[in-house]
């Protein structure tokens, strides 16, 4: 430690200065350094999906509303920010990197991550990808959607090297984290915390961790060889020089599949605690969500081809991919029986992040029974490429990344910043979001059943109430969101000083102070029994 | 069940052109139907439980329920056979779907950056307007000039990627007469939400007619041929051609080589170009004393051709 002088008592007074900051290995500040960054860029992903739905309040017929956004090409370009910005820099991060990089190792009684110096670097990474991607927004901006399917992305605009080569630097950020957690996992156990001793949401960062490492590689090289052909033209993709477009959807989905689980499993986790704590009762069936996180990381690698249903692959293969991808069914399925099965003869308290694991619940049993239909292939030959699509992944991955991350947020913000927060107003937030989320997407589930297709900038009158619907439900959300941000930064402000263990959770990042002390623990922790012994 | 599909699904599902719709329908309202049950039970046991067990104090002590595997063996395996049972179902269609009849009707398509371009065995081609008859197999074989395109017909229920390089196809066979939307549903560009077709099933006489006219159509004068358009886009319900009274829009009676004023006052030459704009961006300059917004684009609709062969036509009006 080059700056011993001036210790605090806690991790964010421990050194001062905003240079203590940038050179700190300190995985609690690396956590709260990413929570900042991903939240600023999750407002920007969001005022531009704002931008989108205002422009899609009426079709272009209808005077001034429907206007917002001057032609198709701009509203492509946003269309594709948004869709970037929330993949690489909000969703997929979002858990691992904050919660998880703060949480991991105080949940198993660890000082720090293995590699602090790596996790560092992870940020750098993540921050240099970001800056490179935002920066081509002031060059030529990018039209192909984060999708980057060729052949279009290697005829269009410039800038598509310079976003592939962004993506593919924050690839590698999310590979140094996820190679940190494994060996975390396996290397920094407080004694007694045997494997099957570890709380849930380690369990879920290490299934994701193996994603991220074998996973991420693949679109890192996907992207590399999309950069190549726009350079040097080799002929890998493009027809025109005998490659195969349909080919880089086989490599791009071999990871966006599994990153999709990158981005779900982790809120798995985040949601089992919650339950368990608000609950106040053991979780039921730890070993089956413990060892069902894993089945979903394995089955995830062999489903990628039920996004290439009509893309011209063999009946064979889209049969053999339907069966696989109902397989990803089964654990989903058992986690979210289990959750229900803790809260018999528990003792459940409404604290808002409990509100919010609720609201996961809600909106994943619905992402998930229409993820069903989509496996099951006639139905998605018709729903393929709708809006009923875009309202699928938005209830997995808004409905239930993003509820999940809320409620770990609010759940641990009394441990990362040693306040407590409003609970009226985060109840009011939740109640926006979560109604304003139905508002918006249900419709869409709809739009896309007759017919509407994505990525549309204009649409025939016959669509035209829903979208309406779909707009004014996403002035909700806003409206939930900055009622939300008003929650935290009141919280920080002026929130009572919260003690060690606000909620009367059993889980070991409980037992140390609230901010906990640089070292994490004043005493190293021993455990003696499994996480959830409430009794 | 099945009156489930007919109360529900089909509200909101496209009309059903074909058989094999009816046969997704069907397949569609029963996942729907299992998935409110599954939710009900899901969602619904979830808010009975956490009322049920809401704390009341904040000393409760809890049941030690760590796990059930009976109860736990059932809810995985109910799952599974749903699934598998779904999953063979949709194959059983699917299967329908990709088997391509034999001596169906072939027609070639070209997706292009923003038009479908249509070509008949006889050589008849057209730009976003597909026609078949009714109650026979069609086999639509796919390609693109440029970037991806998708071929989707959603009152059919099919869908096709065209990829520039190779040729997919799918085919249909259409029991209803009518005019059905054709969109683009792979992403491609600037005009992606413009690029709709018609698909219009007519009884076989009319097809052939269609066909023996298309063959015509080729060797017409231009402005014979842009008579013919002018009727069949239906141009005439709001443009007069032999006087020049106004109806909905103004009347092109007499019109050419002569100035017109606009609604801001400008004035402007009524020549190829203006014709041209006004078939494109109707709306970019509107005569003085017609609304805007009241004629609808034809971009996309026509090709320079076809244009041209209407420019030549309101050209004549004399």
């Amino acid at each position: 430690m080059a700056n011993t002088k001036a210790h605090g008592d806690n991790y964010i007074n421990f050194e001062k200065g905003i240079w203590s900051w940038l050179t700190t290995v300190d995985h609690k500040r690396i956590g709260l350094m990413y929570f900042i960054t991903v939240m600023f860029f999750f407002l920007i992903g969001g005022i531009m999906a704002l931008l989108l739905r205002l422009e899609l309040f009426a079709p272009n017929a209808a005077p001034n509303v429907g206007q917002i956004l001057a032609n198709g090409d701009v509203y492509n370009q946003v269309m594709t920010y948004h869709g970037a910005i929330m993949v690489f820099m909000v969703i997929v991060p979002g858990i691992p990197a904050i919660l998880g990089n703060f949480f991991l190792p105080l949940q198993i009684g660890a000082k720090d991550v293995a590699f602090p110096r790596i996790n560092l670097l992870s940020w750098y990474c993540f921050m240099a990808g970001a800056i490179l991607a935002i920066a081509t927004f002031f060059t030529t901006k990018i039209d192909t959607g984060w999708t980057f399917y060729t052949p279009y992305s290697i005829r269009t605009g410039t800038a598509t090297a310079m976003m592939v080569l962004a993506a593919f630097i924050m690839g590698m950020s999310s590979i140094l984290t996820g190679l940190n957690f494994i060996v975390t996992v396996h290397k920094l156990r407080a004694p007694g915390m045997t494997m099957h001793r570890m709380p849930l949401f380690i369990w879920s960062l290490y299934a994701t961790a193996i994603l991220q490492m074998l996973a991420t590689p693949v679109l890192g090289i996907t992207l590399l060889l999309l950069a190549v052909e726009r350079f040097l033209g080799i002929g890998i993709f493009d027809p025109k020089l005998g490659g195969d477009p349909v080919l880089f959807q086989h490599f791009f989905w071999f990871y966006s599949h599994p990153a999709v689980y990158i981005m779900i499993i982790p809120a798995m986790g985040i949601i089992s605690e919650l339950i368990t704590t608000f609950s106040k009762k053991v979780i039921f069936g730890y070993t089956a969500i413990a060892y069902s996180s894993l089945g979903i990381a394995a089955v995830s690698f062999f489903v990628w081809g039920h996004h290439m249903f009509v893309s011209g692959q063999s009946e064979t293969t889209g049969i053999v991919f339907s069966f696989l991808t109902m397989l990803v069914g089964v654990p989903t399925a058992i986690k979210m029986f289990n959750w229900v099965a803790t809260f018999y003869k528990g003792s459940v308290e409404f604290r808002s992040p409990m509100l919010y694991a609720l609201g996961f619940m809600f909106l994943f049993a619905i992402g998930g029974v229409t993820g069903v239909m989509l496996a099951t292939l006639p139905i998605d030959v018709h729903f393929h490429d709708t809006y009923f699509v875009v309202a699928h992944f938005h209830y997995v991955m808004v409905g239930g990344t993003l509820m999940a991350l809320m409620g770990g947020y609010y759940y641990w913000f009394p441990k990362m910043f040693g306040k407590m927060y409003n609970e009226t107003t985060a109840r009011i937030s939740f109640v926006f979001i979560f109604i304003g989320f139905n508002v918006t997407f249900f419709p869409q589930f709809i739009l896309g059943a007759m017919g509407m297709p994505r990525r549309y900038f204009d649409y025939i009158p016959a669509y035209e109430n829903l979208n309406k619907i779909s707009t004014v439900g996403s002035w909700l959300i806003l409206i939930g969101f900055l009622v939300g941000l008003y929650t935290i930064v009141q919280g920080l402000m002026k929130g009572e000083k919260a003690p060690m263990n606000p909620w009367g959770s059993k889980t070991l990042e409980w037992q140390t102070s609230s901010p906990p002390p640089h070292d994490n623990f004043s005493v190293e922790p021993v455990v003696t029994a499994g996480p959830y012994e409430y009794r | 069940m099945m009156w489930f599909n007919i109360a529900k699904a089909q509200s909101f599902m496209p009309t059903q052109g074909t058989e094999i719709a009816k046969q997704v329908d069907n397949l569609y309202g029963f996942l729907l139907v299992t998935s409110l049950i599954a939710c009900v039970l899901v969602i619904g046991g979830m808010i009975y439980f956490v009322w049920k067990y809401r704390r009341k104090s904040p000393n409760d002590k809890t049941a030690y329920i760590s796990h059930n595997t009976a109860l736990e063996f059932l809810w995985s395996f109910i799952p599974l056979v749903i699934f598998l049972a779904v999953f063979g179902w949709g194959w059983y269609i699917y299967h329908q779907m990709r088997a391509m009849p034999e001596n169906a009707l072939e027609i070639n398509v070209i997706g292009k950056q923003w038009a479908w371009e249509v070509e008949y065995k006889n050589g008849y081609k057209t730009v976003n307007e597909v026609v078949v008859p009714i109650n026979q197999d069609v086999k639509i074989l796919l390609t693109a000039a440029d970037v991806l395109h998708s071929f989707y017909v959603p009152s059919f229920r099919i869908k096709q990627d065209a990829i520039p390089g190779r040729y997919t196809a799918l085919w249909f066979k259409a029991d209803k007469l009518g005019e059905f939307h054709l969109f683009c549903t792979e992403y491609c560009g600037t005009s992606h939400s413009g690029m709709i077709g018609k698909l219009r099933v007519v009884s076989r006489e009319d097809f052939d007619k269609y066909l023996e006219q298309g063959q015509e159509e080729r060797f017409l004068p231009l402005a014979e041929k842009g008579k013919k358009l002018f009727a069949v886009k239906a141009c005439a319900s709001c443009h007069a051609v032999d006087h020049p009274g106004a109806m909905v829009g103004p009347s092109l009676f007499q019109k050419f080589g002569h100035e017109e004023v606009m609604d801001d006052g400008t004035k402007i030459m009524f020549d190829e170009n203006y014709i041209r704009e006004s078939i494109l961006e109707p709306n970019k300059h509107i005569v003085k004393g017609f609304p805007k917004g009241v004629m609808p684009t034809f971009q996309g609709q026509l090709n320079e051709n076809e244009l041209s062969a209407l420019v030549e036509y309101v050209k004549n009006l004399k």
